[in-house]
């Protein structure tokens, strides 16, 4: 298959108006040394079926898809409706690219105004951009805009951050000369008498997550104080699932909000494409990354949409911009707005309800079961840590041949955790699943 | 203020709803008895509420206000617009794809990460280069990843004088923005007569306080670089590295590698190149390709075989680490790969040859009314400015733009390069018949009479779009970035 319309006699036409005489011309210009005059090595082309079939075939062979999924740790199995993937099927969205001639690019314009409008109802904030590549990447450019804003070069992170966050928090902050420090955890949360210590006046900010990567409630407003006397800035990685009952960032202080927006009806994908959540405080409006899409009115007196504050952007600003980003996470943004339309006002706190009600009895059920503990003594959302009386990765192993993926092992990442199991519930695990999960559980104890 | 669709918010009425919920089936306490009171939310966030059908209906009507390439010609240079093969869509919502955890034992995604493996050793071949990283979201998150690269490679070997990057005039507004967004200083490079890099200034500014030079070959003129065996030799002699935007590397599949041009990090854009649709915005994905020497630099995990099993190897001894969670844009991905697979490697070179003629015809259309900066043979693109039309009539690209509306294509790239007074940058892909590009011709002739027979019917245009010219300037001054009721 080749996808190319223009006919033999075509292209003898084409040829004839350029004034050459065959295609081999046109490329006269490249050295004849940096030819490549061989064949690349890769298989030859396949018909629309055969594609079809080979696809199929290697997705057959992710039997991941077929297990119940108690994994969470930054990507969750929550259910996309229908209404996501007809929406997102439309390819007046999907073939479109940014926004740049508003009067045809009202749809994709006016969608992202009203994802910024419900990222600003969920997470309190002032203003939110088109979105960012992931939660990772959005909490690292934070880093970069807190310490312009208060010209320091020193920031933290709490260890309970998803520790990928943590690594792209580095490497970005590398190109800044950013100092990135981790303050440890204490019973499952940021310690505050760790903070304490650390934090010092020439320090930016103070990257934390709520609910951390364990799941646990970090004492959001003690942090919020200690940062604000600092004088720092408070950055704060939501799961934008748990605003549905948890309230919003902007109440306790937070300037920065990021999230992983993959749980607003976007599929795990292995891992993506997701989206980044951006939300600031008005005083950053200008040192923002990324699209930002404003209302406005045209020469008739309608009410339109337009790409905005481009000034701030590497197309105008090059290498004065607040960021390089151009390509965003746009149509994953467009499922989020769906998908919230979708849940609504009490759909959000019904299914973020439904999500702590159920991970609640599988904790419960799991801190009975013999040898194994909840590992802190915690408030949670919808993941928790237990500590186990097997090796976590065996466990996950040998689960696997029951069609559960039992959790996710944090010796991965906590060396001084290797006994525990972190478990993520969403609505969509079922009681059976659970009691299955549970049964398991038990006889490898 | 009325709009064309109402705001989603707009339609909404308390006690409407879309969703529904799987059986809680377990006992549901107050939530105060699971979370602390303090830290819950007191009222619901304000999200509409709306049937499915009117939730279908407000997305499908808003739709039909959107140009796309399935709808029109969409010749926007630098961006390669072309078809996306529906085939792609499908096999990228295959539950054995879309339902699996990234976290999954390697042992239950051999499939998704055979698909990965081979994708990397593809985009190897296409490149010229030895090792691959499929991590980057987006072509200028590769640029930053390859960048960072070089910086680490550098400081490996101790060689930390190595402070700026060069950047030739003509370069896309990223490059030097992920260069300062990796830490370097950059310095501007001025282009020749012939579009060219200015080997003389390249000469002058290349030494020992430069870590490499980004270059787009074919340039964002079209143009191909002649000089690139001389500009690799003055870079790498003084120990330099070489970056290759792969952005317009459409131009060459199958017929120039940027490996053998003497390059030594790239990044592609499979929503380009591969065909992976833009999304309105994204997502994109931007793999990074490296020679032998920069592969114990790449960020972590790379999916490696071992002749039995694939599997991630987080093992890579200089990594510069990660730059986004977990491995990139999967689905985006499995489009790509399906896409490489459909045209298989003489299929890529067709592709490429056709969108060389493509842009060669239509430029030799148009060159009688609008001008050509450098008269040479485009690659995949070019760039005219509208001179005469400019000083003749006092219509400017922008006019001419937004004109092209009322035809019913969508404008190519305006204003870019920066070098080119009034550019207009077009690249109409391979993907389009001889037919989209002569009506497209045929209107930017009419449109070039139309500005000395009428001037205000371009200083008005679009007159047939759903919108007219939008108030740009008020929307920045008083920046309304969410809905508020009564707005």
């Amino acid at each position: 298959m080749d996808f190319l319309p223009n006919t033999q006699k075509d292209r003898e036409e084409m040829l004839k108006t350029i004034g050459v005489k065959s295609i081999e011309e046109l490329f006269s210009d490249i050295p004849p040394a940096l030819r490549f005059k061989g064949d690349m090595k890769m298989p030859a082309a396949l018909s629309e079926y055969e594609v079809a079939k080979l696809m199929r075939e290697l997705s057959e062979k992710n039997s991941a898809k077929d297990l119940a999924t108690f994994v969470g740790a930054g990507a969750y199995d929550h259910y996309v409706p229908s209404v996501v993937r007809h929406v997102l099927g439309r390819s007046e969205f999907y073939t479109a690219y940014t926004p740049y001639q508003p009067e045809v690019s009202q749809a994709v314009l006016q969608s992202i105004f009203e994802y910024q409008t419900m990222i600003c109802e969920i997470t309190g904030m002032d203003a939110a951009n088109a979105s960012m590549y992931d939660g990772a990447s959005a909490a690292a450019e934070s880093v970069t805009i807190a310490s312009g804003l208060t010209r320091r070069k020193n920031a933290l992170v709490s260890r309970t951050v998803h520790p990928e966050t943590r690594a792209v928090t580095e490497t970005y902050a590398k190109g800044h000369n950013i100092a990135v420090k981790e303050v440890p955890f204490e019973n499952g949360v940021t310690s505050l008498t760790e903070l304490d210590k650390l934090l010092a006046s020439d320090v930016a900010c103070l990257v934390i997550q709520q609910p951390n990567f364990f799941g646990n409630i970090e004492p959001v407003e003690e942090i919020s104080k200690k940062v604000q006397a600092a004088g720092a800035t408070l950055i704060v990685q939501v799961n934008p699932m748990s605003l549905g009952v948890l309230r919003p960032p902007a109440e306790y202080g937070a300037e920065i909000v990021v999230g992983e927006g993959q749980v607003f009806g976007n599929p795990m994908a292995f891992g993506g494409p997701y989206l980044g959540v951006l939300a600031v405080r008005d005083k950053y409006l200008r040192r923002m990354p990324g699209r930002l899409v404003g209302m406005t009115s045209d020469n008739r007196g309608q009410r339109g949409f337009v790409l905005t504050l481009q000034t701030r952007e590497q197309h105008i600003r090059r290498d004065r911009a607040t960021s390089n980003i151009c390509s965003n996470e746009a149509l994953n943004a467009l499922a989020a707005t769906v998908y919230l339309s979708w849940l609504g006002k009490e759909g959000l706190k019904e299914l973020a309800e439904h999500c702590v009600a159920k991970a609640h009895y599988l904790a419960d059920a799991i801190a009975n079961l013999k040898g194994y503990s909840l590992a802190w003594n915690t408030p949670f959302f919808n993941e928790f840590a237990v500590k186990c009386p097997v090796d976590p990765e065996e466990i996950v192993k040998s689960l696997v041949s029951k069609k559960i993926l039992a959790g996710y092992p944090l010796g991965r990442a906590y060396p001084e955790l290797k006994d525990h199991l972190l478990i993520a519930v969403t609505e969509k695990r079922t009681k059976k699943e659970m009691d299955d999960l549970l049964a398991g559980l038990e006889g490898l104890a | 203020m009325r709009g064309l669709e109402p705001l989603i918010f707009e339609v909404s009425k308390p006690g409407r709803k879309s969703y529904s919920l799987p059986a809680l089936e377990v006992e549901k306490k107050p939530m105060s008895e699971y979370l602390p009171g303090g830290e819950l939310r007191e009222a619901p966030a304000e999200l509409p509420e709306v049937a499915e059908v009117d939730l279908v209906r407000h997305f499908t009507r808003l739709s039909q206000l959107n140009h796309g390439v399935d709808i029109g010609f969409y010749p926007l240079g630098s961006c390669t617009m072309k078809y996306n093969p529906k085939i792609n869509e499908e096999v990228a919502n295959l539950p054995g794809f879309t339902d699996i955890h990234p976290y999954a034992p390697e042992e239950t995604v051999q499939g998704a990460l055979q698909m990965m493996y081979e994708l990397q050793e593809y985009l190897a071949e296409i490149a010229g280069m030895d090792k691959v990283s499929l991590q980057p979201a987006a072509g200028a998150h590769g640029e930053l990843t390859g960048i960072h690269i070089i910086r680490a490679y550098h400081e490996s070997r101790n060689d930390s004088a190595r402070t700026k990057i060069l950047i030739p005039d003509a370069a896309h507004g990223t490059n030097p923005a992920s260069g300062v967004l990796a830490g370097f200083q950059t310095v501007q490079i001025p282009s020749n007569s012939r579009g060219g890099v200015d080997i003389e200034a390249l000469d002058k500014v290349m030494d020992e306080t430069v870590a490499g030079l980004m270059l787009t070959n074919p340039n964002t003129l079209g143009l191909f670089d002649e000089n690139i065996e001389k500009i690799q030799e003055i870079v790498h002699k003084r120990g330099g590295l070489l970056y290759y935007d792969g952005a317009n590397a459409n131009a060459i599949m199958g017929i120039a590698r940027p490996g053998d041009m003497g390059f030594d990090v790239l990044h592609f854009n499979l929503h380009k190149t591969f065909s992976t649709p833009h999304g309105g915005g994204g997502p994109g994905s931007g793999p990074v390709a490296v020679k032998k020497d920069l592969a114990p630099f790449l960020p972590v995990p790379v999916v490696e075989f071992d002749g039995e099993k694939y599997f991630l190897n987080y093992d890579v001894p200089n990594t510069i680490g990660r730059v986004k969670s977990f491995y990139g844009n999967f689905l985006v991905m499995v489009k790509a790969y399906a896409y490489i697979r459909s045209l298989g490697p003489d299929g890529l070179r067709e592709a490429s040859k056709d969108a060389v003629l493509n842009a060669n015809y239509l430029l030799r259309r148009i060159t009688e009314y609008y001008d050509l900066p450098y008269d040479r043979h485009c690659k995949h693109e070019f760039v005219v400015s509208p001179q005469r039309i400019k000083k003749e009539t006092g219509c400017h690209t922008m006019d001419i733009s937004k004109r092209l509306l009322d035809y019913g294509v969508h404008p190519p790239t305006n204003y870019f390069p920066l070098i080119v007074d009034e550019a207009i940058m077009v690249e109409p892909t391979e993907t389009e018949s001889k037919d989209s590009l002569d009506y497209f011709a045929d209107a930017l002739i009419a449109i070039a009479k139309e500005a000395y027979s009428n001037p205000e019917m371009l200083h008005k245009a679009p007159h047939t779009t759903v919108v007219g010219r939008l108030d740009e300037a008020g929307a920045a001054k008083n920046p309304r970035l969410r809905w508020r009721k009564g707005m």
